[in-house]
């Protein structure tokens, strides 16, 4: 399932730079709003579910080569954070529903690690 | 009819995604469309093309085109483009057996051609509309300066990629050739970076830096990957805890990675107590920014190979990471026996777990 087909699925709002998510394949997921936890926990081209939209959330997201962000509860990350995510190449992603659901369809979907 | 039948991708049914093209496709410019109006006509055309007069017999210019490779020519009169002669313009002729007859008579009057200080994207759209195989370039006074086929842009496209990634390739080229062409009893690149203290908007800029310089100097992507962590915990605690900022210090040798993080103050009263998982001292205003879980302590002593901690009220705080390298990793260099990193500095949480 590549990362087109689960923003579909999930009607996921993209906020950073338009690109081709048909070749992105995340391979799993972690979902934590704990930097520190994140940092231990996700691997590379995990998708990272968070309600964290902090700067923050970027620098640790470009370190571990995450395939994307999914910034839930609508939480709004600012034009700063937004910005730095362009320049990292580093995917955001929004949706109102909350982190548990999320990890839920992701779940349905097959993300299963 | 020059195409085989099959059945059309999805691709070009649909377009990129395997759907219909939106507005927001339309908005995406990946680096080849930039480059289609980056490159000019002029840098990918062919210079200096095969040309024929109008007076020229079509057998001459049948031989020309053998000779010269080429499927078709311009029409010079008075140094001005009058014309355009194809391969197809000549096989016409040759089903009337009419060969010896001159260029003028078979030749495209209505020249479709484009200017050389032109992107390459114009020649692009010239050759959708007009179906035609070439186009000749002219430049600002209107003089043939070259011609133009969809294979040179493609070629030029492929030459800019080229160069896009061989800038990349020289600079990862050049720094991890650092320890192999300096010559030294004992090799050390150090790379220091000031941090301030609450400086939040600019956390993990250094981290990001120092992976990035560890990739180049030829780390593998697991190594830069601990160290990148590793130099993340450290730099988000010289933010978070310290009370006038502090380096973050890389020095890199040929077969260990040691990453410092040092500050005056205000120092740990128990180091003891910090090393347990889970305390932390962050205040809620830093809690809500996802930091103060208590592990990133942890973090550290699971991606470094060695971690010291050195505090006190009164100097402040050091903190020392090591990391050990295979040798050949960043001096290219093979050595004779497998490098073992000396088992008695691992501590027992030091393997990552990816």
């Amino acid at each position: 399932m590549n990362l087109h087909q689960i923003t579909e699925q999930l009607n996921l709002k993209l906020l950073t730079e338009p690109r081709d998510l048909t070749t992105i394949q995340p391979k799993g997921g972690y979902a934590s709003d704990l930097l520190s936890c994140v940092m231990a926990g996700a691997k590379g081209k995990y998708l990272w579910v968070t309600l964290q939209a902090h700067l923050n959330i970027v620098a640790v997201a470009a370190l571990l080569d995450v395939a994307a962000i999914i910034i839930t509860e609508n939480a709004q990350p600012d034009p700063a954070a937004i910005a730095k995510a362009n320049e990292e190449g580093v995917i955001l992603l929004s949706t109102a529903m909350p982190t548990y659901a999320v990890c839920g369809k992701l779940w349905e979907l097959g993300i299963h690690v | 009819m020059s195409h085989p039948p099959r059945p059309p991708t999805d691709q070009e049914l649909y377009g990129r995604s395997g759907r219909p093209v939106t507005d927001k496709d339309a908005q995406e410019i990946n680096r080849v469309e930039e480059l289609s109006y980056d490159l000019k006509i002029r840098e990918v055309m062919s210079k200096n093309p095969v040309t024929a007069s109008p007076e020229t017999s079509l057998a001459e210019v049948l031989e020309l085109m053998r000779i010269r490779q080429v499927s078709g020519v311009p029409v010079l009169e008075n140094e001005q483009l009058v014309g355009i002669l194809s391969i197809e313009d000549v096989v016409r002729a040759m089903n009337r057996n009419d060969l010896t007859e001159s260029v003028r008579q078979y030749m495209t009057r209505d020249v479709v051609s484009v200017a050389s200080y032109e992107s390459i994207v114009k020649a692009m759209q010239k050759f959708a509309e007009s179906g035609v195989g070439r186009l000749p370039v002219v430049d600002e006074h209107n003089q043939l300066v070259g011609i133009i086929t969809k294979g040179d842009i493609t070629r030029g496209i492929l030459i800019a990629l080229q160069k896009d990634y061989k800038a990349e390739e020289l600079r990862r080229y050049r720094a991890s050739h650092l320890f192999e062409d300096i010559i030294s009893d004992r090799t050390t690149l150090v790379l220091r970076y000031a941090i301030k203290q609450q400086d939040f908007t600019r956390g993990g800029n250094a981290s990001s830096h120092i992976k990035r310089a560890l990739l180049r100097l030829g780390a593998d992507p697991q190594t830069a990957r601990r160290c990148g962590i590793a130099a993340y915990e450290a730099e988000m605690n010289l933010i978070i805890h310290t009370t006038s900022g502090g380096i973050l210090k890389l020095e890199v040798e040929p077969y260990r990675i040691t990453i410092s993080a040092t500050d005056d103050g205000p120092g740990i009263a128990d180091v003891e107590q910090v090393l347990q998982p889970g305390y932390s001292t962050a205040t809620e205003k830093v809690r809500e920014m996802g930091f103060g879980a208590g592990m990133g302590l942890i973090n550290i002593q699971r991606c470094v190979d060695k971690m010291e901690l050195e505090s006190s009220l009164e100097k402040g705080t050091k903190l020392i990471m090591r990391i050990h390298v295979p040798e050949e990793t960043l001096t290219g260099r093979a050595k004779g026996q497998p490098n073992e990193p000396s088992s008695d500095h691992r501590t027992t949480q030091s393997e990552t777990t990816d």
